[in-house]
Formats: C-alpha cells, structure tokens, sequence
C-alpha cells in the first residue's frame, strides 16, 4: 500500500514540476498577484485629490485650508476662483472633491456664528465619496475642537472617543494580505488539482491506473498529497511574505491557523478533485475551475463584507470553503484567536472536505463517458 | 503546360524540438510524373507530412526550392493554394457543420460562383456517394464517410494537383476500396495526386512510389521496379505439422532467411539469395514479389531478431491440451447503449487460455466500447462478462493484477521519461525490492529501452512508445494482456516487430486480446471477431471466416475480401429484414 | 480580401456557434450569471450593523442619544448589561463594534462638562470600520444639533461641513459596482470566446485545411473576429439591460456613446484573446493565460472596486496596460455623471491603441505557416 502510494504521489510530482512552463504557472503568478495585488488592493485613500474654492479671505479660512495642505491624504491639485469652474474639474475626475468657503467664513466664526465649508464630490466611486468624506470631517472635527478652545466657545456637552481594536491605524493591507493568504492557496490548490485527474483522462492514463491493483483511495490520496504539499508550501511562503514584507502583525497560535490551513486545503482539493473527476476533457475542467473560483473569491468576504450580501447569498456563503479559512486566517493574524475561538469554523471546513473527497473518489470509477 | 505539376530541388526542412534541431528532410529532388498516382511510404518521422506540407506551401524549405504546377511556394504560395486540392490527416473538417455546409464552406473559400458551386457540389455528392447524408453532421458520419467528404471538399475546385496525407488510416476495406475508385476516375481525368499511406497493397495500385526514410528519399519508382531485384527470393512455406506461428519463429531464425511473415496461405519468407533453405517436411514454392517485401529489404527487418521476445520466466507452463480448454474470457450477450446510441449490440464470445484473440474492425465498430468493459472501465449496460471468472468492475486489486492493458495511442504520462514510467507502473503493480529491479532490468533489455531511458515520452517515436507501453504492462507477468489497437499509426516495420513479441507471448501461455483495423494482421490471431458498428458479422479461426466469404467470384479471399463480403451480405440482411 | 471567402467563413462561425452552445454558454450565459452574483454579492454599504450599546445608567440624556442611533437604517444596535458582555460580543463576531455610554454621562452633560462617549470598532476590515466610524459621528453630530435647537442655544461645533455628491447622492455602491463589472464581465467574455476558438481549428487539424485554401490570413482573422464581436456586443446589451432595469443603475450618458465606446473595448478584449490563441495553438494553454491575464488583473488593478489613485506609483503604471481600466472608467462616468468628454475620449483613444496592437500584433504574427 505505501509503495505504490509513494509511487503515485512521485508520479504526480513529476507530472507537475518537470515541466519548466507548468512549473512556472505554478509558482511564478502567484507570487507576482502577491506583491501585486498586496500593493494595489487597498481601500485607504492616499492624494485624494481636491481642488479649493475659497471665497473668503480671512484667517479662520487659511487655517483651516492649512489642515488639509499638511495632510497626506490631501494633495490639492487646484485653486479656483468662480463656480463655473467646478463641474470641469469633478467631471473629468481631476479631483474628487473641491472645497468651497463662503465669503463671510472667517467673519462668522469671530462673532460666534457657526459657519460652514462646501464639500463637492464626486460620487462615481461612492465608496471613495464615502470614505473621503469621512477624511474631510476629521479634518474639520479637529479644527473644530482647536477652535472652539481657543476661541472660547464652550465645550460640547460629549465627545466620541473612539478606540479601533486589532488594527488600530484601520490600514486595509492587514485586512487584504491575510485575505491573500486564502486566495493564493486556493487558486494553487484548485491549478493542481482541477486539472489532473481531466488530464489523465483525456491522455488515457487515467484508464490504466484504473486496471492496476491501485484502489480509488489509494489514487484519491495519490492525487491529494502533491496539491496538498504545494498548496500548504506556497500558503506558508505567502504568510511569510505577509509578516516579514507586508509587516502584517501576526499574534495568534500558529498550530491554529495550520489547522485551519490543512482543513481548507483539504475541501478545496476535494472540490479540485471533484470538478476534475467530472469533467471530460480538460477544457471542461478549466471551466469549471473557473465557474468555482469566481463564485467562491466574491462571495467569502475577501473584499466586501459578507454581511453586506442579501439573506439568500449570506446562506450560499455557508458552503464556500473560502468563507471560513478567511475568517481563521484574519483571527489567528490579527485577533490573536486560538482553537478554542476557531473550533465554529474547523467544523464546517472538515464537512465540506469529506463531503467533497468522497465525491471525488466515487466520480473517478462511475464518471465514464 | 508545366512538365511536372511538383518538383522538390534539393529541399531541406529542420524543426527545432527542445533544445536541438531535427532534420526532416535532407537535400530531397523529386518530381511527379502528370496525371499519375503517387504513393508516400516511409517508416515513422521519415518526413511524409512535411513533404506533403512544404508542397502545400503551409511550410517553407530552408533550403532548395519546391515548384507546383510551375509556381515557387515561396514567394506565390497562394497561387499554390488555389491550383491545389489538399487534404490533411484526420481530413480537416468541421464536425459540427453538415455535410453540405462544409461544401459551401470550401466552395466560398476556393471562391467558386453559387452556380458552379452548386453543380460541381452534386457532381461529387454523387461521386462519393454522399448525396443522401447532405443535412448529417461530419461528425456524426462514419470513419469512410468523412473520408469521403474530405476529398470532395479538396475536390471543389476540380485541382490539377490532389495531395492526400494518410487518408485511408482506421477507415473499413470497403471505404478504402471506395476511395480507390474515385481516384483512379480522377487519374482518367488527368489530375496528379499524391498520397501518403501505411498500406502495402495500396502502393501497389500506384504509378510510381517514393519511398522515404529518414528525410532521405531511399527510392522512388514504379512497384513493378521495386520487385524486380527480388524475384525468386521469395518463398511460400506452409509445413502441415506445425502451426503457422511457430512455423515463422522457426523460419525467422534459419540463417538465409531475411524475413518471414505469416499469411493465409501460409508463412511468407524472404530470403537473402534465391536459394530455398527449407528442411525436411517443409513445402517450399517461390512466390511474387510484393512491395511489403521491397519495402522490408530496403528498410531492414527488424533490427535485432536475436533479442526474440522470450518471456524469461513464462507466466505459467505452455498450455497442455487440457488447460488450453480453459476458457480465460467469457462475453455474453453485452450490450451497451450510449444515451439511444447502441454502441455494442448484443456480443457474445469466448476467449480460452494462450490464444490469441483479435477484434477486428474499423473505427467506430465498437472494439475500444468492448475492451472497456472487459477491463471493467465501462458498466455494461446489459449481459455478463467473466475475465478468469470475475467480472473486472468489481475485482479485487488483485484480480485487476491478472491483467496487462495496453490503451489506444499508448496511455503513458507524456512529460515523465521513459524509466519514471516504468518505475511508476512497477510499483503501481505492487512490484517492490529486488524483484522490482529484475523486472525493471528485464523491461529495459527485452524492449531495447536502454537508449531512451532519459527521454520524455511525448518526445518518443510511436515505434518506441509501443514497446514502452507493452513493457509497462508486462511488468507484472500477467497472464492475461488487453491490446487496443496496438498497431494503429505505428510504421509497417514496428508492427512486424510488435507482432513478433505478441507471438512469443502467446507461445509461453499468455492469453491475448487484441484490437485492429489492420486486416492484414487478423492472420496472426487463432480466433477473431469481426465487428461492424457494434454488431459481430463472424467470429472462428481465420480460416473460418474467410472460408465463410468463399464464393465463385472469390474461390480464396483474402481476410479483407472477406471483410467486404460479410459486411455486404450483412446489408443485405438487416435490408431484407426491415 | 475577397468578399466571397469572408462571407463563407463568418457563415461557418455562426454555424458553429449556434451549433455549440459553450459560445453561446460564454457570451449570454456568464454575463448573467456573473452579473446577479457580483451585483447582489459585492456591496460595500454597510446597512444594519450590530452594534453592541451598554449603557451604565439609564436616563433621559442616554436614551436621546440611543434614540438617534435607533433611527438610523445604517444600524441594529443590541443592548448589552455589561462592557465585559459587549466586548465579548464583539470577539465572536456577533457585532462590529461598541458604543458606551459611562455611568457620568448624564451627570456630565448636565453640567456642561464633556463627556467621552466610548466607541470601539473591530479594526479588522479598516474599511468597513472606518465607515462604521464615519456612520456614528453622523449620529453624535445629529444629536449635538437635536439638543442645540430644543435648547434654542446656538450649535457649539463652529465649523461643519456640508456635503454635496454629485451623480450618486445616495452613495449607493451598486451603482458604480455594476457598471464597472461590465468591464470585468466583457474583459473576461472577450477573451474567452477567441482564445478558445482559434487554438481550437489548431487542435481539430481544420487550421491547416483552412490554411490550404487561398484565404489570407487577414481573413481567417476577420472571418473569427466579426462573429464574436456581433456575439460580444449581445452579451454587452444583455449586461446593460440588466444593470438598467434589474438592478436600477440610472444610464446618465448616451446610450450611442456607450455603444461605440463598447465596440471600441471590445475589439481590444478579442484581440487580446486572438493573440493568446495565436501564441498558444492548445485550447488547454490558452484558457489557463486567459484566466491568469484576464479575471484577477481586471478585478483588482481596474479601478473597479480598488480606487487606483491610491495605489503605489509603481501599481498605477502597471494598471495602464488593463484595457478594463479604461473601460471601467468611461462605463462609471457614462451611468453616472453622462457624456463628458474629456473623460470618454481620452479613454477611448487608449482603448483604440490596445485594440490596434493587439490586432496588428496577431496580424503580424499570424503569417499562413505551419511551422
């Protein structure tokens, strides 16, 4: 039994790896999308750029104007002079938003009038608008608190103090590269499993594996081990990556997260496994790996928030094998979970790859065309 | 006029594979006599699709130059493509377009006006008989009728120059003769065509055959030429007390003899004088020559018939009459249906211990459906199958050990080397330790491996991955050995080779199945099955079958004389019925 | 170019194609399927939150504010008994974040003292914290002017900030989401549908029968673009119906301007695809570049969820070689704000370039040889 195992899972090693361009697919994408996309995928906003209007010519005005020139989420890119001029600028998206100050802004603030400043954006990206405008009332909030102190206007009857646990700076890349750790290694597992079995049956191997002695758990294994060891290598490199070159603070239990690891590449195996099991031709593998992996890279939470979705797509989500990983990936990373706090999403990982295992290896003898 | 529609003057054409360079052809001349019929022959990767191509224009020499119908395919290579009729392996066509659409294709393309097209298009639906399939699917029509439609869509244009690559591999005798005929009325009507083939007996029909080995032109002229230099070295042997198969191993062995094949009549011996070296018992009687002689002296037998292939350890004892009464594969009945498409209709047969067992017939007939099942690759949709008393869809592991399977186009993993191969499928078989290496070792010197132990499979000759994919099933000395289509595409010389090995097989108690569309190779197997889309038309001994397609007009058929007679009379029957 | 081969091999496509569903499959069936899922499961608008409230000691001046909080659709606030329960809340995910109203607080605010009110948010997703930041400070802000005008007393925050959005008031991110995964969605059909097809006459051997024959290659090309361009355009018309009346994304801009910027995009996605086909001769080697080259990059460096003006300089220049960011960018600006201009000719210049190299490009490659 572990002879012929062990020659099963060389086999497919060689299969894999002695090919320098399958080699290459294998491990040169995704490591480029991990640098990639670890850069590009961000929600914070840097330069927003913004233009000014400023009608007024008083001090109050330059100070508050002040804030947002030493801010680096702020890169002014205009200063306007009549309305006209406006609509060109968030049209053709030179800025995203413009500034405009009244004439009587710095005159109504010394007589105790509250004043108030214009904000135009643009709402094309209206996630952009939102998370702009937040930016644009924190800086105002804290020209406000400055002022009212030394201006004498009396202090609000309560303030928001608020604290952000697990990541205190909000910076999106400690939400998205620990998101990347998932997408990464299933898009691997699913390149080296989705295909193999489609594979062998498309050159008739597959056919001859079936008359030797070999049992379908024994080639289950056989076809399971090589994408279970590049899967588990590569995710491993990747979180590497994400501590040492994204500077992701990682203060949970390693054990935890390798369990949660070896449980997720095990159902997407079995899904990998399974799709190739049920395709003819390799073409219909490469269809069905992809009608898998879009569905299950939108809708795990890796970008947008599952509690977003309607009731009906939130239920879908609980057979995707993706939702559960990210939630074990981004606790151990950033939350410190252990197994205890983990154990919810071990469970339904474990299902899912039994489910999808047993699937796989009853399709490799009763799928025949 | 041009005096020769093709020329090849000093033509070389190298592709690059991997890292190195391999010359296709060398420094080829060549011209084509007008309005006569060529035939290409040549072992495997001896260069007859890149002839064909680089006449096409589709490849361009790197050295030399190539003229059709007085034009240089270099700089006017669609002038080329217009004068021409060019029908590629596996007859480029569209399965998914009917056999009408596909006319209209290529009338549009070759630029034909609606109504000559549409004239022209019934004149070769009547010649290829195709008229009342115009609304069927290519792919929906049988291996002879796509043939067919292959040559009227080349035909469109009414050619001067007609280039055919293989166009009559895995298509029945009955398709191949059809072909032959519209050929030849293309030949009345002055058009030169040029064809590539595996059959010998096609060359024959020939004008002229050119004769190719590797990139080098080794011949070219008339059959009757190429049979001259060996009148009176050829012999029919037939010897009353020995079976044929050992008749040719001993034949094959005796100093003198180059060559030795089995035919109906007997075994076939080329010698190497005219001398007869029979021994006492043995009727000698000098024979005609043939071009697969020719071809055989030219090339060389198989190259090293001292390595006879002489399991070193028979399986089991040579089979004494009682235990070659055992019946090693039962079939009753079998049926399966794919969807409403009965693909195997209702096939009974048994298969007993050391024999050699062949399923003959086209593609398409239904043998791959059958194997698949015996295998236990395929339920079957009705009817029983025993293979040593076991069903093989639910054998044990070791029940599957029993049996060697060699798959159509050689299952093996193309980016692994030969040797990774061989050490998957022996330890696949549970082969471990020292017995393992002596298997291993044996594969590697009985197959002549040694030299492409390193080699990746897919950068094998055919001739090679054959015997690569025999070893890997005979790792496990089983007792039983499934072959499909073990020949199909494989060069005339590597077949002879092949069938050697599955003599000497059959002769240490290794029970046989085989499949082949090649009907010339049904005289090597004691029983046969003829198949005709899915239905068997006879099965019994060679001499059976052919005695059974015996008639007035045929006194002695040839297997497949007899192949056209059953089929015909098959017809006749289901017609008669309906 | 003769007129009389072109026609013949375009008939042969559509023959094809009607006849094999997985083109059709590709062009009407994806964009659908794709379109429901994205549009219903990418949102980025957090409606309903859990947020955990624990309040020490209840009085009149909490429950206004808790009141305000209540009323918002942005919110479900839980009351918790406890911080120690809320924060316990917080860590099985049964709510984002805590708001904490201290024992003082009534006391404080009575006395014209200020009181901090606690607020904590899960900081895992930055994005959805900061929005929930966002949505809380709009609830004390509403609550400070609510007691500034029953108080008749003037508004202690001197300066406030008055927001004006334009083309999408509501901030509704399905507005931009779904225009943009048309981009996404077309990248994808466009390549698919010629990447497969030319490698596949490659592989059934009916390339060199075509190639035998005195087309050129020109036509051969054109012969494959023209049926999937009309077959794309469908699947373009089919996307934009639906984000029209499934999911109510207004079309600002002119719908003529968005047809020809869509023909524009599109020659450039099948060209990119007739490229890959004709680098690769093997439906296999093809689909797996077209995924790789196609879906993650248009996903994630278009401009259609990932804002690339926040991205580092070196990302931006990479984004430049995704035709779906050029595309992303005319499809948001012609729902939303209408036909500007500027924006869409600028961007549709760069889409006629990448559409001419990639054409010219397989063109050029693309010479009547086997070898």
């Amino acid at each position: 039994m572990l002879t012929r195992l062990w020659a099963l899972v060389i086999k497919e090693f060689l299969a894999l790896l002695r090919d320098k361009k399958s080699r290459f697919v294998l491990i040169g994408p995704p490591l480029i999308q991990l640098l990639v996309f670890g850069y590009a995928a961000t929600f914070d906003l840097n330069h927003i750029p913004y233009a000014i209007y400023n009608q007024d010519s008083g001090f109050a005005s330059r100070e508050l104007l002040g804030r947002f020139q030493g801010s680096p989420a702020f890169r002014q890119v205009a200063t306007i002079t009549h309305n006209a001029q406006i609509a060109p600028l968030i049209n053709n998206q030179n800025a995203l938003l413009v500034l405009q100050i009244g004439p009587n802004f710095t005159r109504d603030l010394l007589l105790h009038h509250p004043a108030s400043v214009q904000v135009i954006i643009d709402g094309r990206n209206s996630n952009s608008a939102t998370l702009a405008l937040n930016y644009v009332n924190s800086v105002i909030l804290s020209f406000d608190t400055h002022w009212a102190a030394t201006h004498h206007w009396g202090k609000p009857p309560a303030q928001l103090v608020v604290r952000s646990w697990f990541n205190p700076n909000l910076l999106s890349r400690w939400f998205i590269v620990p998101g990347i750790v998932a997408l990464l290694t299933l898009v691997v597992t699913l390149l080296v499993t989705g295909l193999s079995v489609a594979r062998e049956r498309e050159q008739g191997t597959f056919d001859q594996l079936l008359v030797t002695p070999l049992s379908p758990l024994e080639i289950l294994l056989g076809k399971a081990l090589p994408g279970f060891i590049i899967g588990a290598l590569e995710g491993a490199f990747i979180i590497l990556a994400g501590v040492f070159w994204f500077q992701v603070p990682f203060i949970g239990s390693i054990l935890a997260l390798a369990l949660g690891m070896a449980l997720f590449l095990l159902a997407a195996i079995g899904i990998g496994l399974m799709i190739s099991s049920l395709a003819v031709t390799q073409q219909q593998g490469l269809l069905g790996v992809f009608l898998f992996l879009v569905p299950a890279i939108i809708l795990s939470g890796f970008a947008t928030p599952i509690a977003n979705m309607p009731k009906l797509v939130q239920d879908l989500t609980y057979i995707n094998p993706m939702r559960y990983f990210l939630v074990i990936v981004r606790g151990v990373f950033l939350e410190g979970d252990g197994f205890h706090e983990l154990w919810s999403q071990y469970w339904p990982l474990a299902l899912i790859a039994l489910g999808s295992m047993t699937a796989a290896a009853w399709l490799f003898r009763h799928r025949m065309q | 006029m041009v005096d020769t529609p093709l020329r090849f003057s000093q033509v070389s054409k190298s592709f690059a594979r991997g890292k190195d360079r391999v010359q296709a052809l060398s420094n080829l001349d060549l011209s084509l006599p007008s309005g006569s019929i060529t035939g290409l022959l040549g072992p495997d990767g001896a260069g007859k699709t890149t002839l064909m191509r680089l006449a096409t224009g589709l490849l361009i020499p790197d050295s030399g130059t190539i003229s059709v119908l007085g034009a240089d395919t270099r700089r006017r290579a669609r002038q080329v493509q217009a004068a021409i009729g060019y029908m590629p392996q596996r007859f480029g066509l569209y399965e998914d377009l009917t056999v009408q659409e596909n006319l209209d294709l290529y009338a549009d393309l070759q630029g034909l006006t609606p109504v000559a097209a549409a004239a022209r298009q019934r004149e070769l639906l009547k010649l290829t008989a195709l008229g009342p399939f115009g609304a069927r699917r290519a792919g929906a029509l049988s291996g002879g009728m796509k043939q067919k439609l292959g040559v009227a869509c080349a035909l469109l244009r009414a050619p001067q120059l007609l280039l055919l690559d293989e166009p009559t591999v895995g298509v029945d005798p009955i398709a191949r003769r059809e072909l032959w005929e519209i050929i030849q009325g293309l030949k009345k009507q002055g058009v030169t065509v040029l064809m590539s083939t595996a059959y010998f007996d096609e060359a024959e029909r020939c004008d002229e055959i050119i004769l190719l080995h590797q990139g080098k032109l080794l011949k070219k002229d008339s059959p009757a030429a190429f049979h001259q230099p060996l009148n009176g070295r050829c012999f029919l042997v037939t010897q009353a007390a020995m079976s044929k198969r050992h008749l040719r191993e001993t034949l094959q062995h005796r100093p003198g003899v180059q060559d030795a094949r089995i035919l109906a009549e007997g075994v076939r011996v080329l010698c190497r004088d005219t001398r007869p070296h029979a021994v006492a018992g043995e009727n000698w009687q000098v024979a005609a020559p043939t071009f697969e002689d020719a071809f055989v002296d030219l090339l060389g037998a198989p190259k090293d018939p001292d390595t006879e292939i002489t399991p070193d350890s028979p399986p089991t004892a040579l089979p004494t009459d009682r235990e070659a009464e055992t019946t090693v594969v039962e079939v009753r009945d079998l049926c399966k249906f794919y969807g409403k498409f009965e693909a195997v209709k209702g096939n009974t047969f048994t298969v007993r211990k050391g024999q050699i067992f062949g399923l003959l017939g086209a593609n398409g007939a239904g043998k791959t459906t059958t194997f698949r099942m015996l295998c236990g690759l395929l339920p079957a949709s009705s009817g029983t199958l025993q293979i040593a008393g076991v069903d093989m869809r639910h054998a044990t592991a070791q029940a599957r050990g029993r049996i060697g399977y060699v798959a159509q186009k050689f299952a093996l993993y193309g980016n692994l080397s030969a040797d990774q191969n061989l050490a998957f499928f022996s330890a696949a078989y549970g082969l471990r330790g020292k017995a393992r290496q002596t298997r291993l070792d044996w594969a590697r010197r009985e197959f002549q491996l040694a030299y492409y132990r390193h080699v990746n499979v897919d950068d094998l000759p055919l001739g090679i991955k054959q015997r690569l994919a025999l070893a890997c099933a005979l790792l496990h000395e089983p007792p039983i050995l499934f072959l499909d289509e073990p020949t199909s595409g494989v060069d005339p010389l590597a077949r002879r080779e092949f069938w050697q090995r599955i003599n000497a097989l059959a002769e240490g108690g290794v029970t046989v199945l085989i499949t082949t569309h090649f009907m010339d190779e049904a005289e090597y197997c004691d029983q046969l099955v003829l198949m005709s889309l899915g239905e068997v038309l006879a099965q019994g001994s060679p001499q059976e079958i052919r005695d059974q397609a015996k008639d007035a007009a045929h006194p002695e058929p040839s297997m497949e004389e007899a192949f056209i007679h059953l089929i015909q009379e098959h017809e006749s029957q289901t017609r008669r019925a309906s | 170019m003769k007129l009389q081969r072109l026609r013949g091999l375009i008939r042969k496509e559509f023959i094809q194609i009607w006849r094999d569903p997985s083109a059709i499959a590709i062009a009407f069936f994806m964009p659908v399927f794709l379109l429901f899922l994205f549009g219903y499961g990418v949102s980025l608008d957090a409606r309903h939150v859990p947020v955990a409230v624990v309040v020490d000691q209840p009085s009149a001046e909490t429950s206004a504010f808790i009141g305000g909080l209540q009323q918002s659709t942005y919110f479900t606030p839980q009351l918790y008994g406890s911080i120690q329960a809320a924060r316990r809340a917080v860590m099985a995910r049964r709510a984002d974040g805590i708001l904490w109203l201290r024992g003082n607080f009534s006391r404080q605010v009575l006395q014209g003292d200020t009181a901090s009110i606690g607020v904590f948010v899960n900081g895992e997703d930055a994005n959805n914290a900061r929005i929930l930041q966002g949505y809380l400070q709009g609830v004390w802000q509403g609550w400070l002017q609510q007691r500034a005008a029953s108080a008749g007393a003037a508004l202690v925050i001197p300066v406030t900030g008055q927001d004006r959005i334009w083309f999408n008031p509501a901030l509704r991110s399905r507005d931009y989401l779904v225009p943009g995964l048309i981009a996404v969605i077309m990248t994808l059909i466009g390549a698919l549908l010629t990447a497969l097809v030319v490698a596949r006459e490659w592989e059934r051997g009916t390339m060199e029968a075509l190639m035998a024959s005195p087309v050129t290659m020109g036509e051969i090309l054109l012969g494959k673009l023209i049926p999937y361009f009309f077959l794309g355009m469908g699947g373009m018309l089919l996307s934009v119906a639906l984000a029209v009346w499934l999911f109510a994304v207004p079309l600002v801009g002119s719908f003529w301007v968005l047809l020809l910027c869509s023909s524009l995009f599109l020659l450039a996605a099948l060209g990119m695809g007739l490229l890959i086909s004709s680098a690769a001769h093997n439906q296999f080697v093809a689909g797996q570049i077209a995924i790789i080259v196609t879906f993650l990059p248009a996903f994630i460096l278009s401009g259609f969820i990932f804002d690339i003006q926040s991205m580092p300089t070196a990302i931006q220049v990479i984004t430049h070689i995704v035709a779906a960011r050029y595309f992303v960018t005319i499809l948001q600006t012609l729902f939303l704000a209408g036909d500007v201009w500027p924006v869409i000719l600028w961007n549709s210049l760069a889409l006629a370039l990448m559409a001419t190299f990639f054409l010219g490009v397989t063109l050029r490659r693309s010479r009547k040889r086997l070898d």
